[in-house]
């Protein structure tokens, strides 16, 4: 019961968190705050969700496939972002500096 | 709870579709195309069709897209050219009329999981009620796939064979200097963390794909979907190291080998059934007992199809992505 309890807390955090992160997508002005705003919510989204479905399968064959995936996305998914990322800058993608208006990247 | 999943998944389908019709700058399009493929594979999942879904993702998300990507590298313009405005009308009446008659010919398809429908009283039943015994296979696709249906799939591995071929054909021709390689892997930033992060997960993926390749009798997976994720494995690397340095690990001969080694084998193995007195691909007479003949005939098929599907997935993408900028 206190297992489910926390592992729907998880999800549901997991879930907003997620949203969060979309919310930044399309409320942030560049592509790097953009990217900070996906890149770091997408792994915390990850963790918390993995880790409510791993609380819902209890101590099982399904929670340690679980634990690899979020190793998997643990490492896959910042350096993504980093790729992302170092790839922009390396195209001559500045990022905005100041006060401009909120027209996004092109 | 289901037909919400499915509604929503069916919603952003649709709004896929529209986008990617929409949107004129291709590698957008390209990333939408993605998605698509990403939200079918969810949509396979949700029909409980596990071994589609896992196709779905490796194939149609993963390498097309990087097939795909290959190919607009080749290409100086990123963007669609504008098509005439005055004459939007007949495309639009060609795709709405075969969209309608899609949609009729719908109406009479029997219902999803409808067990009066013509296949489900055919052959299925005895696919369901017999596979276990007879192949000794739990997982009933795979035996589908590999033993009931394996002439169909010799069919489709030959297939992907001849798509190799013909990609080899059109494209592979200009023989590279191999001195070049050096001057090629300076196109390649050389980038400390992803150098780093391929090199811890390019093992797991190979490691993903055998278990996949011979965990197939039991889960979802086989042929198909391995060989996709051993390539994509390789791709990864020839990405972060550069071409020549793939090209290196596996050169052009290898893989040429490989393209043709999965087909004998598969072909081969219905002629041995055919000398030692069965039907052709007819498994059961590769061992003493029916079940454990099967079991080698499913094995050894589905490594031919998984070693010519990784062969000509990097075939092509070494192809495509082995030619210059035009």
């Amino acid at each position: 019961m206190v297992l489910d309890i926390l592992s729907w807390v998880c999800l549901v955090a997991g879930g907003l968190v997620g949203v969060v992160g979309a919310v930044g997508i399309h409320r942030f002005p560049d592509f790097f705050s953009r990217q900070h705003a996906t890149g770091t919510t997408d792994t915390l989204c990850a963790l918390l969700i993995l880790l409510g479905l791993g609380l819902q399968a209890g101590l099982s064959l399904a929670a340690f496939k679980v634990a690899l995936i979020f190793l998997f996305l643990f490492i896959t998914s910042p350096a993504a972002t980093h790729a992302l990322a170092s790839a922009a800058v390396h195209s001559g993608l500045d990022p905005k500096r100041g006060r401009t208006d909120s027209e996004g990247q092109s | 709870m289901d037909l919400l999943i499915d509604i929503s998944l069916l919603t952003f389908l649709a709004v896929t579709a529209i986008g990617i019709i929409r949107i004129t700058n291709l590698f957008a399009v390209i990333m939408l195309f993605a998605i698509f493929s990403f939200l079918s594979a969810t949509l396979f999942m949700t029909m409980d069709a596990v071994d589609v879904a896992l196709t779905e993702a490796a194939v149609g998300a993963g390498i097309s897209t990087v097939l795909m990507l290959a190919t607009l590298a080749l290409n100086k313009d990123h963007n669609e050219k504008q098509p005439d405005k005055n004459r939007h009308w007949l495309p639009l009446a060609v795709v709405l009329t075969t969209g309608a008659v899609l949609v009729y010919g719908t109406l009479d398809l029997p219902d999803f999981g409808d067990p009066a429908s013509a296949p489900q009283t055919h052959v299925a039943p005895h696919y369901i009620e017999k596979a276990i015994e007879e192949t000794g296979v739990p997982n009933i696709v795979t035996a589908v796939l590999a033993s009931y249906r394996g002439f169909d799939t010799l069919g489709e591995v030959v297939v992907i064979f001849t798509a190799g071929i013909a990609v080899l054909l059109l494209l592979g021709g200009r023989r590279e200097d191999p001195l070049d390689d050096g001057a090629k892997d300076k196109r390649v930033p050389q980038n400390l963390v992803l150098r780093i992060v391929s090199k811890i997960v390019i093992p797991v993926i190979m490691l993903f794909a055998l278990y996949v390749q011979f965990h197939g009798d039991y889960g979802p997976g086989g042929g198909f979907q391995a060989g996709v994720i051993m390539s994509a494995a390789i791709i990864l690397y020839s990405l972060v190291f550069g071409l020549g340095a793939a090209e290196r690990i596996i050169p052009k001969s290898v893989l040429m080998f490989l393209t043709s080694l999965g087909v004998l084998i598969f072909a081969g193995v219905g002629i041995a059934s055919l000398f030692l007195g069965g039907n052709y691909l007819n498994y059961s007479v590769l061992a003493s007992s029916q079940v454990a003949g099967q079991h080698i005939g499913i094995l050894l098929v589905e490594l031919g199809v998984g070693i010519t599907v990784f062969a000509v997935m990097l075939t092509i993408f070494f192809a495509f992505a082995g030619r210059e900028r035009s």
